[in-house]
């Protein structure tokens, strides 16, 4: 039921398909652009921008669209500028809005990394990375303790967090196969817990 | 050429397992990258993840541009950026097209349930990892303290917090 509704959500979009397309780039440019550090930030900036502003996307399908690209891998940023892309103008409006979002990002981090080198040598830059590490572990220690409130909610969860941590940090197993087994032990026993 | 094949695939393989945002992928970044590959160094890596927090865009696309460019200039960064983003670009085309069918399969949630927890342990290992590289002395542990402290209680921006810890840096050492 909600799906026709949806669809009919896209009235606001523009007709032109080329105008449409070159929105959707700018859009993603801006965004991109703007959102430093990157990742679920940029989800409230687009919904400002096309669900309030411009309209093109209704505020129940916008959600939806967001716990889909969650629930799947990839980059969020990168998520989020193909799905709307996609809803909004196919395969090509996915294509336009993740060159769009990504751009930006790609250029700022090219023209760092041209003078990295040289910029390194710099006793000044030098000691300013030497405290922006230790200030790298911070934000990893908090963002480790504000998902653990958030991903960790029985004692299922704990024991695949220190099951997985144990496998990383002691066995050094590949982080791809903690989370292929960590998946598949999940599958295992939120499963079971439904069926009962 | 096969340089720049190997740095796609490897950037695609990470683009296509990373969950629960970019601090998640930072394990699988450094064993592809640093262990296996030998394209950056540790401590390359978590300059690079400061940089990110101060430059516009996620540290899985600003990590490839940068490892793509150091290896193989601009068609290296255009490589590994293109994979990152190549497996998203497939997955999401190939469900949006079945978006409400998906919607309704709850086997994808009972997997997720299984992947949050160790995402959370993900991030915790990139903690003590970087962690070991990064604080080798009393000034590094201080300006974690105070970092967390910053962020932890009085929500400072992370761009603020790195800035600030870079700042102390120039001031401490």
């Amino acid at each position: 039921m909600t799906h026709k509704e949806t669809i009919t959500a896209a009235e606001k979009v523009p007709k032109n398909k080329a105008f449409l397309l070159w929105e959707l780039f700018k859009t993603f440019f801006i965004l991109g652009g703007f959102t430093i550090g990157g990742g679920i930030v940029m989800v409230p900036l687009i919904e400002k921008e096309l669900v309030k502003k411009k309209g093109w996307i209704k505020a129940e399908e916008f959600i939806d669209m967001m716990a889909l690209i969650q629930s799947v891998p990839g980059v969020m940023t990168v998520n989020s500028a193909i799905i709307v892309g996609y809803r909004l103008a196919g395969p090509s409006g996915a294509m336009l809005s993740v060159l769009g979002g990504a751009l930006p990002s790609f250029v700022v981090i090219l023209v760092i990394a041209s003078f990295f080198v040289r910029f390194n040598q710099y006793p000044i830059i030098q000691k300013f990375l030497l405290g922006a590490r230790p200030g790298v572990v911070a934000l990893l220690i908090y963002a480790a303790i504000s998902l653990g409130k958030k991903g960790i909610r029985d004692k299922k969860g704990i024991l695949i967090f220190v099951s997985g941590l144990l496998a990383l940090y002691f066995l050094n197993i590949h982080p791809i196969i903690v989370i292929i087994v960590s998946g598949f032990l999940g599958y295992i026993i939120y499963h079971e817990g439904r069926v009962k | 050429m096969k340089l720049l094949v190997s740095m796609f695939l490897t950037f695609a393989k990470i683009g296509a397992f990373s969950f629960g945002g970019g601090y998640a992928m930072i394990p699988l970044m450094k064993k592809e990258v640093v262990s296996l590959h030998g394209w950056l160094t540790i401590q390359e890596m978590i300059d690079i993840i400061a940089i990110s927090q101060m430059t516009p865009g996620p540290i899985a696309i600003n990590l490839a541009t940068f490892v793509g460019y150091k290896i193989a200039d601009f068609p290296g960064a255009l490589a590994a950026t293109v994979g990152v983003i190549t497996p998203s670009l497939i997955i999401i085309t190939v469900i949006a097209r079945f978006f409400f069918k998906f919607q309704n399969e709850s086997k994808m949630q009972w997997v997720l349930g299984g992947i949050r927890p160790v995402v959370v342990a993900l991030v915790a290992f990139a903690a003590l990892v970087i962690g070991n590289t990064a604080l080798h002395d009393v000034k590094g542990y201080l300006i974690t303290a105070i970092a967390f402290i910053a962020v932890f209680i009085f929500k400072i921006h992370p761009i603020l917090v790195i800035i600030s810890s870079g700042i102390l840096g120039i001031m401490l050492y």
